[in-house]
């Protein structure tokens, strides 16, 4: 499981040593943290339900008014314990 | 260094009540307290091993081995990705402490270091300083984790595996650009979603990443 890990994490830096960074390969690395973020919340959420949207939109909202991280993570939580608790 | 284990100070909730969980389940499989942080300590990478412990066997067989070393590396495949984004700016920087940032990549020192590159910081002492901070954090939270994971029987109560989606999207906030991603995202979600419908496994996080950086790369002069 270790040696999975560290190979993966290597890899990925070790391929960009040997790609040139041509304006098309600086545009896709530039996008690529908010796709992978995209990618890994949207399906789970869907999978999930009602409940994860509902804490995701928390925690979206807490962000952008509040600015805080540790807001976002805790009113997320507690609309999706909230959600769950109401039997959704 | 300091400044990246200080902008790692959010993250500590959801890291430990993330820490109780893994302890839960691998009190459950039985094992004990040193090699669960033993675990925690050499592969560092909480969702695998959380799912590890879900495809944990009784006895082990090789079949179970690589069916478990398969897995990690499916949902670990992103750290490929984030270290591919990370190059660079990381190579930039030294590679000698570059390296040991890389060595304990997850997805808490790759979205500090994203957000405060996305900011303007040029410091990689940031990643490399978040990335020790958050290894050293993980193996010990796993201590308290263990002892304290009975209490904790069903990790959906507490929203434990909610917690890496909405530390995601509360960080989401912060990278997004509208004239760069109002596409892009939304081009990464659909195709996303699409894979997830289509293969089983955590290859969606792969697609969907893929597919909106290849879109970032097509569509960058019509920003």
């Amino acid at each position: 499981m270790a040696a999975a890990t560290y190979l993966v994490r290597f890899a990925g830096y070790w391929i960009m040593s040997q790609v040139p960074l041509t304006p098309f390969v600086r545009a896709a690395l530039e996008a690529l943290p908010g796709a992978i973020i995209v990618s890994t919340v949207v399906p789970l959420a869907m999978r999930e339900g009602i409940d994860a949207w509902l804490g995701i939109a928390a925690a979206a909202a807490a962000m952008i008014f509040i600015r805080k991280d540790v807001a976002a993570l805790g009113l997320g939580v507690a609309a999706v314990i909230a959600t769950r608790q109401l039997g959704f | 260094m300091i400044e990246g284990a200080r902008l790692c100070v959010p993250l500590l909730p959801g890291i430990l009540i993330f820490a109780a969980a893994l302890g839960a389940a691998s009190a459950e499989k039985g094992l004990t307290l040193s090699e669960a942080t033993l675990m925690s300590f050499a592969v560092y990478a909480g969702a695998s091993q959380l799912l590890a412990l879900q495809l944990w066997p009784q006895t082990f067989t090789p079949a179970a081995i690589a069916a478990i070393v398969v897995v990690t590396m499916a949902v670990n495949l992103r750290f490929l990705l984030m270290a591919a984004s990370l190059h660079p700016w990381l190579s930039r920087a030294p590679s000698g402490p570059v390296h040991l940032g890389l060595a304990c990549l997850t997805d808490a020192n790759f979205i500090v270091g994203s957000r405060y590159h996305a900011n303007g910081g040029e410091d990689a002492g940031v990643f490399v300083g978040a990335g020790l901070f958050m290894w050293v954090i993980w193996t010990l939270a796993t201590v308290p984790g263990h002892l304290l994971g009975y209490l904790l029987t069903d990790p959906r109560l507490l929203a434990v595996d909610m917690i890496l989606p909405l530390t995601f999207t509360a960080m989401a906030v912060g990278l997004f650009r509208v004239r760069r991603d109002r596409l892009v995202w939304p081009i990464a979600a659909v195709c996303a979603f699409a894979a997830e419908r289509l293969i089983s496994g955590y290859w969606f996080i792969i697609v969907g990443a893929i597919a909106g950086s290849l879109a970032a790369g097509f569509l960058r002069d019509r920003r």
